[in-house]
């Protein structure tokens, strides 16, 4: 314990130097900046910014692009509040509520849970990754192939629960979804699927592509429907902060949504991507008012964004304990570190106990950066919301379009943007929620690839998702929640037909 | 008014694309496609050079990742863009493997480019979970013969560079193995550390950290001689499998038709680079080095290729597997 006091110590006076605050404000600035565009999620904000930190010492560097990670993160979840525009798989379920908060005139409080909710779990992951990191992350590879497909299938019956309308309609976008994840190459054979010879859908189509055309392209052209030219608004901002009635209902949400985020974030398989799903189902399923979710409930906004800074703290154990990159911004992390001439490995944490304890410091400060950054940006962002949509649409459109165009410097991307605004556009009005296709879309593939290899490992033989037992485990959980999902829906059937009757 | 606003801008754009004179060359920044994401191997090895090679030309190289389908289509671009020089790319073994990998590729990797030179060679590993049984590269070699079924061989897909390898193990040891693809290095390397998957073959990018920090257990380097990141390690020739020779290797092109005299000050930069001693410790630190001088040139880039299709040609086909 005590050494883990002195570690942390160590870490802080490394990451407390004038220098190094300045790069993690700078970097959480800019990341927040650039975060906020819509359609630039993290992993283009700092594919951008990468190069930018070359020239930087190997701390300042990596402390900088966390703080840029952070930043972007929470841009995004700004954009998803905002314009219902999410820049990366984690901040979809924001737009659930978030942006029904906005269109409420509550778009304040909205983001300023986020903001609080988000420090909160970054504060409670930092300490779990500076107090059992290495521990955790020997836990988690037993973690397996089998247990990773259980763990998807899981979310996936989770997904219709995100769905606030017709559970038959969450079923069919769960399918569209998992059809479109097949879209591009065959991980064994290498053999092109569904992508119609287009050579830039040949590694699949990308998320943000999806994800802007989807939810923020449709947006806007049901927003075009209205003929009277007005801001997104559709009433009287009500608050910049939010109030203690909002507070009081999103501490419990805050608090089970750190332990889900600091779970599914260790897990070295990209678990993370779980866990704002995970959250916002776990609190529409606790809530005595479900029937508020999907209307701007604030636990759909407090619960998920605290599971998803949790995660994206606890996603650095992984990297930092193991060398191992879970997820495509950590990947970048990876590069980085390479590029200053620090091997990402086990070995870290023992040949550069500064590096790896200034990092888990820096943590802790790039999120009190972001409270700081963001709390007064609130009352901008809010009256960004007033500027006339004539003036709004287009440029969101552009950002939008720069965003996507920036991924693979691909016009073809910008192209596809479209047709899934048009897609998404009939989608919404024929009452189909595009999130459960989203999640659908992004566990897929993950799913598919475990199962094949969870039989190549097996050779063929299917009890090895039973017999081992932590697979065993969360697939009796899967068949619980299967349950739990059905049921209402069931009974809400025999309610309507009733209801009919009368 | 706006008709000749638009002519005049035409115009001075005409002017300002048209092919610069070698003698002048670089007058504005040179773009280094790099055919994969940020942050990769490959994207690491680029911006080092690229940042040596700013320096000597007096222009800004820029690295632009272009990712996509295995390298293809960021060296496609470079393969239709202008050949004046301005547009590079620097891909890895990808370049020669893709002529057999791809069936429908939109350019040819062997005639399409104006070869710069060769700039690394990054070695491979056999490294296998840290609890396999055998303790050196013979017993491996006699065990995976004697449980065929048993063993897992993990790669990072299709064409990856530790499918290749995995490819030329497999028939060095005349045994089919259950390969078990991921996607990228990341993934199948927690595996392997996990004990999920028994073995890998991987650039030492990748598994030198892994190695040093006693995750896995790594068995031979697959180059010609022994990597000073790693000293102890034989090689596989030492070891007894020298059917297993394999690194991957990395080249700088210019699109073909790009001038002579431009393709020299290009070469002449790269040469600089691979001198540079800031390049030379990172590549160390990688467990690499630059190549010798004598292959850093645009011939000897131009002939390895050619070399490097042919012997790789047969080992895909024979596996039968296709990236398109």
């Amino acid at each position: 314990m005590d050494s883990v006091f002195s570690n942390l110590a160590l870490g802080f006076s490394a990451a407390g130097t004038p220098t190094n605050l300045a790069l993690c404000f700078i970097g959480a600035l800019v990341g927040t900046l650039i975060g906020v565009l819509p359609g630039l999620g993290p992993i283009a904000t700092i594919a951008i910014l990468l190069p930018i930190t070359f020239s930087l010492d190997p701390l300042g560097a990596l402390i900088m692009l966390a703080g840029i990670y952070y930043g972007a993160q929470y841009g995004g979840s700004t954009t998803a509040i905002l314009v219902n525009m999410p820049g990366e798989t984690s901040s979809v379920v924001t737009t659930l509520d978030g942006h029904q908060m906005a269109r409420q005139g509550r778009a304040g409080p909205a983001l300023a849970i986020a903001a609080l909710g988000s420090f909160f779990a970054g504060t409670v992951a930092t300490f779990l990754v500076a107090l059992f990191g290495p521990i955790l992350a020997s836990f988690a590879q037993n973690f397996g192939p089998p247990e990773y497909f259980a763990l998807m299938l899981t979310g996936l019956i989770g997904a219709i629960v995100l769905a606030s309308g017709s559970v038959l309609k969450a079923v069919a976008m769960v399918i569209v979804g998992l059809l479109l994840g097949c879209v591009g190459s065959d991980i064994e054979t290498g053999e092109q699927r569904l992508t119609l010879g287009i050579a830039q859908i040949a590694e699949g189509i990308n998320f943000t592509t999806l994800a802007v055309g989807l939810f923020g392209v449709a947006e806007i052209l049901r927003n075009l429907e209205k003929t009277q030219d007005r801001t997104i608004l559709g009433a009287k901002i009500t608050g910049l902060m939010p109030t203690w009635a909002d507070i009081k209902q999103s501490i419990m949400p805050v608090l089970r949504g750190t332990g889900i985020g600091s779970v599914l974030g260790i897990l070295p398989g990209n678990g993370a991507v779980l866990a704002p799903y995970a959250s916002y189902t776990l609190e529409k399923k606790i809530s005595r008012t479900p029937q508020r979710f999907g209307k701007g409930a604030i636990e759909g906004v407090a619960g998920p964004e605290s599971a998803n800074n949790a995660g994206a703290q606890t996603s650095f154990i992984p990297l930092l304990t193991l060398g191992i990159p879970p997820n495509a911004v950590m990947a970048m992390m990876v590069g980085a570190m390479t590029i200053q001439g620090i091997v990402p490995g086990p070995a870290v944490m023992t040949e550069n106990p500064t590096l790896f304890w200034g990092m888990i410091a820096s943590m802790w400060i790039g999120n009190l950066m972001l409270v700081i950054i963001n709390l007064p940006l609130v009352g901008v962002w809010v009256r960004l919301l007033k500027v006339p949509y004539r003036i709004l649409f287009p440029a969101i459109l552009m950002f939008c379009c720069i965003g996507v165009y920036s991924i693979n410097s691909s016009g073809i991307e910008v192209m596809l943007v479209a047709l899934f605004g048009a897609v998404g556009y009939f989608l919404v009005k024929h009452g189909f929620e595009p999130a459960p296709l989203l999640l659908a879309f992004v566990l897929g593939p993950l799913m598919e690839e475990n199962l094949r290899r969870s039989f190549l490992i097996a050779r063929g033989d299917p009890m090895i998702f039973v017999n081992r037992p932590l697979s065993a485990f969360l697939l009796l959980v899967a068949v619980g929640l299967l349950i739990l999902v059905l049921l209402p829906a069931i009974r809400k059937r025999r309610e309507e037909v009733f209801h009919e009757e009368e | 008014m706006r008709f000749s606003t638009l002519a005049v801008t035409a115009f001075a754009l005409a002017l300002g694309s048209a092919p610069a004179l070698a003698e002048n060359f670089p007058s504005r920044p040179v773009t280094m496609v790099v055919p994969f994401s940020a942050g990769g191997p490959t994207d690491t090895v680029a911006r080092l050079v690229a940042q040596s090679m700013s320096q000597t030309l007096g222009q800004q190289v820029i690295v632009e990742n272009v990712g996509g389908a295995g390298g293809t289509i960021g060296a496609g671009r470079v393969a239709k863009a202008d050949p004046d020089g301005y547009t590079i790319l620097l891909h890895h073994i990808g370049q020669a493997t893709s002529a057999t990998l791809y069936r429908k590729l939109a350019y040819d990797p062997k005639t399409d480019f104006a070869p710069i030179g060769l700039v690394t060679d990054v070695p491979m590993t056999i490294v296998a979970k840290k609890d396999f049984p055998a303790k050196d590269l013979k017993e491996l070699v006699a065990y995976v013969k004697a449980n065929p079924d048993k063993v897992t061989l993990a790669n990072a897909g299709v064409g990856a560079a530790s499918h290749l390898c995995g490819m030329l193990f497999m028939q060095a040891l005349q045994t089919p193995l259950t390969t078990v693809p991921y996607k990228g290095t990341g993934p199948a390397m927690n595996d392997l550390v996990g004990g999920q998957v028994d073995l890998m073959c991987d650039q030492t990018t990748n598994t030198t950290g892994q190695i040093k920090g006693g995750a896995v257990k790594a068995y031979a380097v697959t180059t010609p001689t022994r990597v000073a990141s790693l000293p102890d390690l034989p090689t596989t020739r030492e070891a007894g499998l020298p059917g297993v020779e394999v690194a991957v290797w990395h080249g700088l092109y210019a699109p073909k038709g790009t001038p002579d005299a431009v393709v020299t000050k290009l070469n002449a930069a790269l040469k600089v680079a691979l001198k540079d001693a800031t390049v030379k410790q990172r590549f160390a630190e990688l467990g690499t080095e630059p190549v010798a001088e004598a292959r850093a040139t645009p011939k000897a880039l131009g002939d390895f290729v050619g070399t490097e299709i042919d012997r790789w040609r047969p080992l895909i086909q024979a596996a039968g597997v296709y990236a398109d």
